[in-house]
Order: C-alpha cells, then structure tokens, then sequence
C-alpha cells in the first residue's frame, strides 16, 4: 500500500483539474438539455462551410448557428439555440431552402428540441444519476457494510468526476447518450470495486493478518488479474466502439473509454484506501460475521427442536 | 462425456437463440423479427402539442353559427351577434321572442345564459371548456392517424403522452421533401367554411381596419395565392367542415385540379336555403382562413355539392382531400420536439455499429483463445450463444432495437466474458493450490458466484433507471444490456459449467492444464 500515497495525490489532482476545469470552462450542454435545433448535411464531396455561412447569415434566425465538421470533411452538424415551433416548416425545412445553390447536399438528420421538453429532460437526468446513486448505495451497504458503501460512492464520485473533467476539456456534448454512459460506468466500475471489496471481505475471514493494511494489500494483489482482465475485454469492446461505432455515438463512446481506464483505477488504488480512512477495523468486523453466524447456528437449532415437536 | 442438465439447458438455449433470430439475421419473410428504431430505419419521430384555447374559440364560433341559424329559420330579429374566446353575445330586437330563444339556448349544452336587458350572454361554463380542451387533444389524435393511414406509410404510431401532447412516429420516410409532406398533411387545419361576402360594404375592404370590419360583423380574410387581394365576409360562416361528408379530386374543364365535395342532409339544407336566398352574391370559399375562390351564386344550389378550385398540383390536392375528409383538426398542434433520420444516416448508423460488433467480438475472442487456451474457446461458445439469445428475445418480444441499443449488445460482449474471467481466474489459482480438476471447477463457480451477482446486478441497477427515466433509443440501450447481461448468466455461468462438467474427466486424465486452462506449466 506504499503506492497508495501516489496513487492517491495523483487522483486528488486529477480531480481539482477537472473540477477547474468543470468551473472554467464548464460542460458543453448538447440541445438535449439546451434546447435547440441541429441539422446534420452531407455534401458530394467537401462540405463549403464558407458558402453555408454565408447563405445562412442573411436569416437572423440562424444568427447564433455554428458549422462544424462531423466526422468526415464531407458531412457537417449545423447547430443553433433556437427551436421552432411550426409543424408545417420547421427550421429543417427553412435550412434546407436557404442551402439551395451550395452544391449537392442531402439532410441526414434533424433534431429539435424544445425549450419545455429541454428542461424536462434535465430533470429526468438529474432524477436518474441521483437515483442510480442512492440505489447502489443501499444496494452495497446492504451486501457488505456501511463503510463499504461509502468507500465505493467516493470511488465513483471520483470516477465520474474525472470522467466529467475530460468531457469538459475535450468540448464533448453532453446528451442524453453521454447520461447513459456515465450511469452505465456507475454499474459497471462498481463490479471492480465489489471484486477486490469481495476478496477483502473474504481475506478478513481467512487471513491470519489482522491489520487491514495487510489484508488489502493481499486481497488486492490476488484481484489485481482478475480487476485488469474484466477490465480489459470490456475496454476492447469500447475501444472498438469508439473507433468504428460512427460519429453519432462518439461522445458515448468516449465517455465509456475514458470511464473505463478511470474505473479500473479507483477500484484499485482508491476503494481500499477509503476504507481504512473510514475507520474500518478488522477485529470487529470479523467479530461481527462471527455473530452473524452464531445466530444462523441458533435459528437452526431452534427450527430442529420446532420440528423434533419439542419446544 | 456425461450429459448433465446444465448443458441440456445450455444446448436448448441456443437452439432457441439461433431459431429465433434467424428471421432477423436472413430478413426471412417468416417468423418475428426485431423492429429497427426510427435512428437505424430512417423516420420521424415528434412530440406535438395542442392549442387547446383555440378549440374553446372555435366552439364558441360554432355556437355563434347555429345561433345565427335557428335565428334566420324562426325569424327571430337578432342583432350584433359577437363571439369571443369563450363567449357569444347578441341583441335580442323583439322581446317576445325571448321564450323561444331561452328554449334553444336551453338545448345546448355547457353553457350559462345571461339576460341583460336586449342582450343576451351565453358562456361555456368551466367544465365545458375542459371537456372541448380534452376533446380537441382525442380529437386531433384521431384526425392525425386517420390522414396518416392514408398517407400510405406503414403503421404509424400516434399516442397521447402523460400531460395531453402527442406523440407521432413514422418509420421509413424516403426523404426530407416527403417528410415535410406528411409535416403538413398532419398539421393543416383543413378547417373548410363557406362564408358569405359582405356586398354591401365589400368595395370598401382595402380602406377597413379590422377593428371597423368586426364592428359591422365582418372579418378581412386574404387570397391564398395573393396576399395582397383581400376580401370582406360575414364573420359567422354559413357552412362550416364538419357538414362535409366527401371531398375528392376531380377535374375542372381546363383540366385543372380542383376538389370535388359533398355535404350532408343539414349541410346541404342550409346551402340550398342561403343560395337560394342570396342570387348574385357572391359566396366566399375558405379554406384554413384563406379564400380560394370566389364564385357568383348563379341560381339556388339544391344538391348539396360544390367545387373548390385553386392554383394546386395533383399531389397537393390529393393531400388537401386526404386532410378534408379526415375532420379539421379543432385546434392548431405546434412542435415541441422532433427527431428525423434520413434512410442513408439509418444504414450508415447500421453499418458501423456492425463493424464495431464484429471487431470487437473477434478481439474478445481472440484474447480469450490466446490467454485461456480451450478455457477461453468454452467461453467464446458461451458468448455467440448470448448473441444469438439477445437477437431472439428482441425479436419475441418485440423490442425496438436502436443505435445506442447497438452499443449495448457490443458492450455486452465485453462484459459477458468478465464472467469468465473471473471464473477461470479462481479455478486457475484453486488448480495452483493442487486441487483436485473436479474440486476446482466446483469450487470455482460456487466462489466466483457471489462477485459476479453483485457486479452484474449493479449494472442491472443502472439499466434499470435508464430505462424508466431515458428517452426511446435510451430505452434501447437500457434494454439490449439488460437481456445481454441476463443472458450472460444463463450461457457464460451455467452454460460453461455445463461443459466443463461434461468434459471433467477428460480434462482430469489430460493433466496438459496448459491446453485446458492456459496456466503456464
């Protein structure tokens, strides 16, 4: 646990950058929070960004729209704050007669939100990542102990955190996709958490050790294959997705990879070290599971004698 | 080579997997097959909302209209007849008539009669109003799918969600001119009314501000193609939609486009009387506010028939037909969201998520092979049975697969296989203790258990309030890893503990742990 003390100055850092970061420069709310229109155009060959600005400049209502490349030179995602509330011609509708003469385009994709449904789903994100906390907190205390539910919650605020300073300094969207990726790595790196916490609980019962220095230094070199290598096929996959899945999920994906590298950490160098921090000690928790299974022994008994017609 | 249960239950499942996903995989013409969303298809996808103030305005003018008419039938002398957003008031001229007004206002219903001296107020009371604001939304869902069914697009979904908005869904929309096609069709009012020209006062109607013209009754309306010609008609109209009972495209004598209607039994009493009532006027022609035509009342229209002719293509006049005979819609709808995706974007989005599927699974697979040896092929068979399981429990159940449900299935190839690790990981360091093949594999599943239920029901947690809380395509998502991981307990824990309990003794007499496990001897 020597490393610890490197580990854990290196986390703290990286955390105050993103939280810098996060203050500064804050997150860039794509219009599923923000409301807003984005319309995604593929040219045959280079997209003329200068000439689409230019035809779009002469209509105030695409004064704030900005152009940028998506994903090839030939495809671009034109994006504005304004919605439109028209069923018959949507703001769609009127960027695809003010192209008229750019070349050859076609309008793949368009999205328009609202600012009613804009707000909704802020606070159904806000509701689903404070819900997702609160159940996996009582989730873990209710398998473990409560420090381990604590020790796990700082663990991932600490993933999420870092995974947010990224987001932020990479200008990432962030979308409904990118909510679902941050609540999917809520899961997911909480499996490598209750691996290692999974043999510490099993180390306290068997090691001879009694300091839990010892205990976690053992539980977490006999977990480091198994932490890495579930780590690794599941970084393959977002790997992969990341660089074939298509712009579209990008900012998915990224989230997922950066998460992932970020999870497999803190489960490692973070998790444990909470919990002695908390206060854990082993001679009592031991004692504890040893009542615990006192009173399992009791019930049984009870439960013969019931049966045996004695009591 | 023993059976046990574990791999019967294994074996079947993966007959059920690959039976079941073969429609979808071969696009067989047989059997269920997984819905694409609307991102991977290529569609429509809007949430609308209703102006539900507007229906409360048009059925106060529709009162104001039968007013007007039991009125002109009893020869009931009334005066100033007004409405307003949820009012009409009017002059009653000879008292005596009052009893016979009471009695007809009396036979409508939802609305509180005032007498004020001359004046007479009748009100929509507050549960009127509800009940014509709910009935607009039930009303403009009905009219919305009735145009759609007729719009010639497979199945389109129309709902109302939670708090009175609308939810529209059209799959496999070819291109952005079509869909601002079906845009329209859903959204035009197709509010016909026929209303009389005021002739009177009509050469004076580009000099009347529309304050002066509803003083005298009257309201300013524009020419559809010329926005500068306007005309002066009488506010209440005469005719109004829903006396229409068919509207269809015909042909004038120029060979010109033009819809053909038909009104029914009151409609076309009340057009015989006002025609015959009215030789040489002229009779305005309206259609969602604007006049279309103009035409001379030649001589008293008995047949309950008329022509609206107009400067439309073929197509547009058969969308207006399509729209006419469906009901005007009571009250305008407006967008409050909307998400389209062109057929090329769906098949792009496909395309890469495949490859994204296929080199991820092939680098899984690989790994497993070269870091577990047979160990790691067992488990390889665990996972393209969890595949084929994923694709036909969507395809059974009907779930909608989407892109970010693409991403899923691929992260579920990740994680599916941790279970192996995990697993294969405590039966190497048990085989490194010295025990026994039989003891580790036991051990080692019994062990690994408790780890893997915690992870996976952790990530099921997540899945889950996505799912209650995400939009459509991260419903999709929620619901391919929650199958995948489900699945994942059903081909990678018992399925690969059945066929280590098949080959035990194999393994046993091999004592190669190299080849069977990928330990290094």
């Amino acid at each position: 646990m020597g490393k610890s003390k490197i580990a854990i100055a290196i986390s703290i850092t990286l955390m105050l950058i993103s939280y810098a970061l996060l203050m500064t420069k804050g997150l860039n709310y794509g219009i599923d929070f923000a409301g807003g229109t984005i319309v995604q155009v593929k040219y045959d060959g280079k997209a003329p960004i200068e000439k689409m600005r230019e035809k779009l400049k002469s209509n105030p209502l695409f004064a704030d729209a900005s152009i940028t490349e998506f994903g090839s030179p030939d495809e671009v995602i034109i994006r504005m704050k304004t919605s439109s509330k028209d069923v018959q011609q949507d703001i769609g509708d009127i960027v695809r007669k003010q192209l008229e003469g750019t070349g050859k385009f076609e309008i793949r994709r368009v999205d328009i939100v609202g600012p009613k449904v804009g707000s909704e789903l802020r606070e159904k994100g806000l509701m689903a990542m404070f819900l997702a906390i609160a159940s996996i907190l009582v989730y873990v205390a209710f398998r473990f102990e409560w420090r381990f539910a604590v020790a796990s919650i700082f663990a991932l605020v600490h993933d999420v955190s870092i995974a947010l300073g990224f987001i932020s300094l990479f200008a990432i969207d962030v979308n409904l996709d990118v909510l679902a990726a941050l609540l999917t790595l809520l899961g997911y790196s909480l499996n490598d958490t209750i691996i290692v916490f999974d043999r510490i609980r099993e180390g306290i019962v068997k090691s001879k050790e009694n300091s839990l220095d010892a205990i976690i230094n053992e539980s977490i070199t006999k977990t480091l294959s198994r932490t890495t290598l579930t780590s690794l096929t599941t970084f393959f996959v977002v790997l992969t997705l990341f660089l074939f899945g298509g712009e579209i999920i990008h900012a998915f994906s990224f989230t997922m990879l950066v998460g992932i590298i970020v999870g497999t950490y803190s489960s490692i160098f973070v998790a444990s070290p909470i919990l002695m921090w908390l206060g854990f000690d082993v001679k009592s928790y031991r004692a504890k599971l040893a009542e615990k299974a006192k009173r399992e022994a009791e019930k049984e008994k009870m439960r013969a004698q019931y049966e045996g017609g004695m009591v | 080579m023993k059976l046990n249960y574990r791999v019967i239950i294994f074996g079947l499942a993966l007959l059920f997997g690959i039976a079941f996903s073969v429609p979808s995989l071969l696009n067989t013409s047989w059997g269920k097959k997984v819905t694409l969303g609307l991102d991977l298809q290529g569609g429509l996808h809007m949430l609308l909302g209703v102006k539900t103030d507007e229906a409360v305005k048009s059925h106060t003018k529709s009162i104001a209209a039968s007013i007007k008419r039991f009125a002109q039938k009893n020869d009931i002398l009334i005066d100033e007849l007004k409405f307003g957003p949820k009012s009409v008031d009017f002059t009653l001229l000879d008292s005596d008539d009052k009893k016979a007004i009471e009695e007809y206002l009396k036979g409508i219903k939802g609305v509180k009669v005032a007498f004020n001296g001359e004046r007479v107020h009748v009100e929509l009371t507050p549960k009127a109003m509800e009940e014509t604001k709910k009935h607009a939304i039930d009303q403009a869902i009905e009219t919305i799918r009735n145009r759609l069914d007729q719009f010639g697009l497979s199945e389109p979904l129309v709902a109302k969600q939670g708090d009175g908005s609308i939810l529209v869904e059209l799959a496999g929309i070819k291109s952005a001119e079509d869909e601002q096609r079906a845009r329209e069709l859903i959204s035009r009012a197709a509010r016909l009314e026929l209303m009389a020209v005021d002739e009177d006062r009509a050469d004076r109607v580009y000099a009347m501000t529309p304050e002066e013209a509803a003083e005298y009754g009257d309201v300013i309306l524009e020419d559809v193609k010329n926005p500068k010609k306007k005309y002066l008609v009488k506010e209440i109209p005469i005719i109004e939609g829903d006396m229409l009972t068919d509207a269809h495209v015909g042909f004038d004598q120029n060979n010109r486009p033009v819809i053909d209607f038909t009104l029914n039994a009151e409609g076309a009493e009340i057009f015989g009387d006002f025609t015959g009532k009215n030789v040489g006027k002229r009779l305005a022609i309206v259609l969602d506010g604007k006049v279309y035509s103009d035409p001379r009342i030649n001589e008293r229209i008995g047949g309950g028939s008329g022509q609206i002719s107009g400067n439309y293509t073929v197509v547009e006049a058969k969308d207006l037909a399509i729209a006419l005979r469906s009901g005007a819609l009571l009250a305008p709808i407006y967008m409050m969201e909307k998400r389209s995706v062109g057929p090329s974007l769906g098949a792009d989005s496909i395309k890469a998520s495949m490859i994204a599927l296929i080199s991820g699974f092939v680098l899984v697979m690989v790994f497993m092979v070269l870091y577990y040896r047979m160990a790691g092929v067992i488990a390889n068979i665990a996972l393209v049975a969890n595949l084929f399981l994923i694709l036909a429990v969507m395809a059974l159940f009907g779930a909608t697969l989407t892109l970010p449900g693409m991403a899923g299935i691929v992260l579920t190839v990740g994680m599916a296989v941790d279970a192996n690790v995990i697993i294969n990981e405590r039966i190497r360091e048990l085989l490194y203790e010295g025990a026994s093949v039989h003891k580790a594999i036991e051990e080692g599943y019994s062990n690994a258990m408790s780890a893997i239920l915690d992870a996976n029901i952790t990530t099921l947690i997540a899945a889950v309030v996505l799912y209650v809380y995400g939009t459509g395509a991260i419903k999709g998502f929620a619901i391919t890893m929650s199958i995948g991981i489900l699945a994942s307990m059903l081909t990678a824990i018992l399925g690969t503990h059945g066929i280590y309990e098949m080959l035990e003794k194999k393994i046993a007499r091999s004592k190669d742990l190299h080849f069977w496990f990928g330990i290094k001897a």
